[in-house]
């Protein structure tokens, strides 16, 4: 089956170290952590991610007030993502744009809210707000992006877990392809720093990172790395079918080549090397590519120890024989962006089909043997002599796996 | 509250939930709704203002009564005697 081919147009983010994906990529080969000091209540100081966008570039106010931290991340990305791709959207066709957003949870941030509210009421539920239901929704995000911008296609978003910006990247492109959209945002947000309930889970779990230095809390790969450091973000990207893309002069940052989606099956949160190792491998052939046409892999590692551990024994069993692949981690700058991260992590890492540097995974001081992995980029950028393919890792909790390839534009 | 103070109070509680309205110049014998945007979730959230500043419950079947500014100053007039205007820190109103 011959499907059109489909290309990244267009990129809007907002990441902890940088609101364009020229901050942000400066901010990476700089080595310039986004992590900080944060207070959330009931849980305390924490490190986490934060975002200091301009939440009022493409809204008002008042549209601030009732919506949520998400749908403002969300549209914030899908503003930028439409200008940096060249599109005034309102003279587009809008019933045929699709808005495709990952979330790893929504929710949590509007009923702790709802409920910390009433709770000051005595929990007298005339105090509960009128918000609550259209905040919560499944949809929110997608759906105020849709209002935003008039968009009368579909808009809806894809709960995924960790994986969740790889997916809507995925069903962006799919639906392209499907015919069923001519314009598609597809990638993640997450507005997981303004739920307590998120960081006091992992915590105990024994899996929420502390650190004097809120900078050097999130050390995927190294031997004192002691868990995730939660943050906002998102990334949505503007993605074409190519002949569209072509025949409007668009930029093409990249294309699309291959995925894959599994599932552990075995465990909540345990991960496992075994299907990732088949997740990795399922992209690599569906885009028709060996591992060592790899330039960087781009991994998940969240910083846990089981974890990375797990994920480093996929690679090693993948690229172990690949001279040319090089491998980083970008959660080791702005922690875990969460539904956003597959995102994000990828979006970092596009500009180096242009410059062909690679940035590195920062604050490993004392490299876990158990994650040695060949050509890991530790600390300082290098210079790959050219990169015509990027896998992208994300990686869930019940098991959700996925891999995206994105290959230099080549006619 | 006197009838100036009933104002600001709702003039106060407009500008929470319509931020980017001015809400100083509103005429009083006009319909908010005819002067600014508001819909009717907005208007939900007067109602819940009201609630939680001022102690007061407005029932549904009442609503119509707080169309105006005046109308808000006859219908709220009993129902706020002897509370205290509440204003936002950050209020664009005058204290």
């Amino acid at each position: 089956m011959s499907l059109p081919r489909v290309v990244i147009t267009g990129i809007g983010l907002t990441s902890p170290n940088g609101n364009s994906l020229a901050e942000y990529r400066q901010n990476l080969l700089s080595k310039v952590s986004g992590v900080r000091e944060w207070e959330i209540r009931h849980v305390g100081k924490t490190p986490a991610g934060v975002c200091d966008f301009d939440a009022l570039r493409w809204q008002k106010r008042k549209e601030l007030r009732r919506g949520t931290r998400a749908g403002s991340i969300s549209v914030y990305c899908a503003g930028d993502a439409f200008r940096e791709a060249g599109i005034d959207i309102a003279t587009r066709d809008r019933s045929r744009v699709g808005v495709y957003i990952g979330t790893t949870e929504h929710g949590n941030v509007e009923t702790e809210n709802q409920i910390h509210e009433v709770a000051q009421y005595d929990f007298d539920l005339s105090y509960w707000s009128h918000h609550h239901n259209p905040r919560t929704v499944a949809n929110n995000p997608a759906g105020e992006t849709a209002l935003a911008f008039g968009i009368t296609g579909p808009a809806y978003c894809i709960g995924a877990a960790c994986a969740a910006g790889n997916l809507g990247l995925v069903h962006g492109m799919q639906m392209l392809q499907l015919g069923e959209v001519d314009l598609a945002l597809g990638g993640g947000v997450s507005e997981s720093i303004h739920t307590f309930g998120i960081f006091a889970s992992f915590r105990a779990q024994g899996a929420l990172a502390t650190h004097a230095d809120p900078t050097k809390a999130s050390r995927p790969f190294d031997m004192d790395r002691n868990g995730i450091v939660v943050s906002e973000g998102g990334c949505l990207f503007a993605l074409e079918r190519l002949d569209d893309a072509l025949a409007r002069g668009a930029r093409i940052y990249g294309e699309v080549v291959g995925h894959c989606v599994n599932s552990d099956a075995a465990d909540f949160v345990l991960p496992l090397a075994e299907r990732q190792n088949e997740c990795m491998r399922g992209a690599l052939a569906k885009a028709g590519i060996g591992p060592d046409d790899v330039d960087i892999v781009s991994s998940h590692a969240t910083a846990t120890p089981q974890g990375d551990q797990q994920e480093c024994e996929a690679l090693r069993a993948v690229f172990g024989d690949s001279k040319h692949t090089h491998i980083n981690n970008t959660k080791s700058y702005i922690g875990h962006t969460m539904g956003a991260a597959g995102a994000l992590e990828l979006a970092g890492n596009l500009p180096s089909f242009d410059d062909g540097w690679v940035h590195p995974t920062i604050n490993v001081d004392r490299l876990d043997p158990t994650c040695e992995v060949r050509n890991l980029v530790l600390n300082e950028p290098v210079r790959a002599s050219r990169v015509d393919h990027v896998l992208n890792l994300s990686f869930g909790m019940l098991g959700i796996n996925s891999a995206v390839v994105i290959r230099r534009y080549r006619a | 509250m006197n009838r100036e103070e009933i104002i600001l109070a709702i003039k106060d509680i407009i500008a929470t939930i319509a931020p980017d309205e001015d809400v100083q110049s509103l005429a009083t014998d006009v319909r908010l709704r005819d002067q600014i945007e508001l819909d009717s979730m907005d208007f939900l959230d007067i109602v819940m203002e009201l609630r939680k500043r001022y102690g007061v419950q407005v029932p549904e079947e009442e609503y119509k009564e707080l169309a105006t500014l005046d109308g808000c100053v006859t219908y709220l007039g009993p129902k706020l005697e002897g509370k205290v205007l509440k204003q936002r820190r950050d209020s664009p109103l005058p204290a």
